[in-house]
């Protein structure tokens, strides 16, 4: 592996790095990391598994293993990517790898929660230019500066205006989106909240 | 923007705060957690020196990773025996409430909560698996997380989301005799393909859906997050309720009478908006069949698989992916596919319902010398009804082998796995490439009197040759 892995924390604003194309639609997060590699109690050794069985079957021509993308940092998908198990290890193992963001024409809903909660952007685009970046990386390499405050990606000769939901965005600028902390400053709302819901006094036989 | 559905109103009763960030603080009812998504999340609770806010909230049980041949401990494989030490650690630890292996309770996560009552109308329920949405059967608002998420929920009960949308799939008339819940919603994911639930809740609705068992709504909504949707639901009814009633944790006496109040508010209303309507013929569905790597690929037992043209410009490259993946050619019949491994088990259809069918179609049969055919019960539960109605016995007799519960060859994280490029019958959930333990796998995905009917002859069938 590459350099030892820190986990990304506070402020999120800039991506600097060179992409990495994968090709191919509703690629589930089983691809991504297979479940034998789940029976872990924590995620540190995930980044070497990453596409395991892909990269196998492809003998050393998957992108995650072509020389020229070994310190790409920026994923460049097409539709529904990371579709099927909610499997955190799969954005950890993609992380863990070297990826900080990732651009696709559409991503599965469960695994753009958990990129957001480990600090991994996930921007769209239109399919042409998904297309566009993906030709470009097929014959030379494309270095993307993005910027999140204006949601922009830019190179030498291609620029985007990426698209992020907005809340993830400010979440992103503000270092929110380790939730955690936001979550528990509403300590009181959400003892209130307890108290209201009719179902916790109907079910008193549940403690 | 959907308006006066169950799920807005869930939505909005569990609605903490509005973040900063503009997405919504929502109050978790239940959180169930296993084995697998939860130690990563407890190891977080420590470094952050936080406790489980409400641990009666808070349920847990080992399913994954647990063998199904042998449960003696330890586990012969010591990282399995590893991650229920860790659980058990935990839920001791946090005064977790913990049904263990040998407990009578224990069991697939989504088969356990329903059966114990604990699963109710109106609540929401999070865990760390994306077949959370099962839950929806009973009219609650139920969704996968991931394990940081998972952390959030032990800590502060609540999570950060973006509310979703709605898009009710109505369901005319019922389906036909040898068609099941499977059948449906297998139909349902190839009709509108796997990422058109992005975004959305769905609301499973109209006369087919309330002609089913409770159990067959969970079979349907368990695999709403095959079609893209992270929570799929269907109102309560007097179903739902005489299935809840006397059930170890549902509510009891004075209790029971407010709370069937309550739930009877909750249904969407007549008039209510969504955010997309789509309408379906039941009585047309038939017998159904998986014959690719996304659960979307399916066809009637008697069709064709697809040609190339067929297929709109989106579905091409998957399409493409899976005639070399399963070695199928384009326009071959699915009927009569030769099949290696029969499994009948999972969320999806390893309730007592599930057995019963395949055990009808089963009895006084004999499976085919070429297959290894295994049955998994959902839960100790659904283990000791099936023996009790002797069902077991009509398995093991036509030559299945009867387990043990667990999560097992639905995505073989125990030793329950294919070897190279067998091809699986299963009554599980997902046929990605390599989900059930071999890179090579083939998995074809139906329902369990189909999975039961392809054991008999080896070869993929139609069932409704067997039960006239």
């Amino acid at each position: 592996m590459k350099s030892e892995f820190t986990p990304p924390i506070g402020k999120i604003t800039n991506m600097n790095g060179k992409c990495i194309s994968l090709i191919g639609n509703d690629i589930d997060t089983d691809r991504i990391i297979p479940a034998r590699f789940l029976k872990c109690v924590n995620f540190d050794s995930l980044g070497e598994s990453v596409f395991e069985d892909d990269r196998k079957t492809l003998k050393g021509k998957h992108p995650f293993d072509l020389e020229e993308n070994k310190y790409a940092s920026i994923l460049v998908v097409n539709s529904n990517f990371g579709c099927g198990s909610s499997r955190e290890h799969a954005p950890q193992a993609l992380i863990r790898w070297g990826i900080k963001a990732i651009i696709g024409e559409s991503f599965a809903d469960i695994f753009y929660s958990n990129c957001i909660a480990i600090g991994i952007p996930c921007f769209t685009l239109p399919k042409k230019s998904i297309e566009e970046i993906q030709n470009y990386c097929d014959n030379q390499s494309l270095f993307l500066e993005i910027d999140l405050k204006n949601s922009s990606a830019q190179s030498k000769d291609l620029n985007f205006n990426l698209e992020i939901k907005e809340s993830s965005r400010k979440m992103f600028l503000s270092g929110e989106w380790d939730a955690t902390s936001t979550l528990l400053d509403n300590n009181n709302l959400i003892e209130n909240k307890f108290n209201q819901l009719p179902y916790i006094k109907f079910n008193t036989n549940i403690s | 923007m959907s308006q006066d559905t169950l799920f807005d109103k869930v939505w909005d009763l569990h609605k903490v705060s509005s973040l900063p960030g503009g997405s919504d603080q929502i109050f978790i009812g239940l959180h169930l957690i296993h084995e697998v998504t939860s130690p990563q999340a407890f190891g977080a609770l420590k470094d952050k020196k936080l406790k489980v806010k409400f641990p009666d909230r808070t349920v847990a049980t080992v399913d994954h990773i647990v063998p199904t041949d042998n449960q003696s401990r330890p586990f012969k494989d010591n990282l399995a025996e590893q991650m229920i030490e860790t659980l058990e650690k935990n839920c001791l630890e946090h005064k977790i409430r913990f049904f263990n292996i040998g407990s009578g309770n224990q069991g697939i996560v989504h088969v356990v909560a329903p059966e114990l009552g604990l699963t109710q109308p109106g609540m929401t329920i999070a865990c760390g698996d994306s077949h959370t949405s099962t839950h929806g059967a009973f009219g609650s608002i139920a969704f996968g997380i991931g394990t940081s998420q998972v952390r959030d929920v032990l800590a502060t009960q609540t999570l950060a989301m973006n509310k979703l949308k709605v898009r009710q799939i109505w369901c005319d008339n019922k389906l036909s005799k040898g068609v099941y819940a499977k059948d449906l919603v297998l139909h349902i994911i190839n009709k509108l393909g796997v990422k058109a639930g992005v975004g959305f809740a769905y609301e499973f609705a109209g006369p087919a859906m309330h002609e089913l068992s409770m159990e067959e709504r969970m079979t349907i909504c368990n695999m709403s997050i095959e079609g893209g949707a992270r929570c799929g639901y269907i109102n309560p009814d007097e179903k739902t309720f005489s299935y809840i009633k006397n059930k170890l944790y549902a509510p009891k006496n004075e209790h029971w009478d407010r709370a069937l109040r309550w739930w009877e508010s909750l249904k969407s209303d007549e008039n209510s908006i969504y955010d997309d309507v789509i309408k379906l013929d039941a009585s047309k569905v038939e017998p159904t069949v998986t014959w690719g790597i996304t659960p979307g690929q399916s066809i009637s037992v008697n069709q064709q698989i697809p040609l190339l043209d067929e297929l709109s410009p989106n579905d091409k490259l998957v399409a493409e992916e899976a005639y070399e993946y399963m070695s199928f050619k384009p326009g071959q019949l699915i009927k009569d596919t030769p099949v290696d491994v029969c499994f009948i088990g999972s969320c999806t259809n390893g309730r007592i319902s599930d057995l019963r069918v395949a055990a009808k179609v089963l009895k006084g049969k004999k499976v085919s010398k070429n297959v290894k055919a295994f049955a998994v019960p959902g839960s100790e539960k659904v283990a000791t009804e099936a023996k009790q109605e002797g069902l077991d016995q009509i398995f093991k007799d036509s030559g299945f082998q009867w387990r043990e519960p667990g999560c097992s060859m639905c995505l073989a994280m125990n030793s329950d796995k294919l070897i190279g490029n067998q091809v699986s019958a299963s009554s599980s959930n997902r046929n990605f490439k390599g989900r059930q333990g071999s890179p090579s796998g083939r998995t074809l995905l139906m329902s369990p009197a189909m999975v039961a009917a392809a054991a008999i002859n080896g070869k993929v069938s139609d069932v409704r040759e067997f039960i006239n």
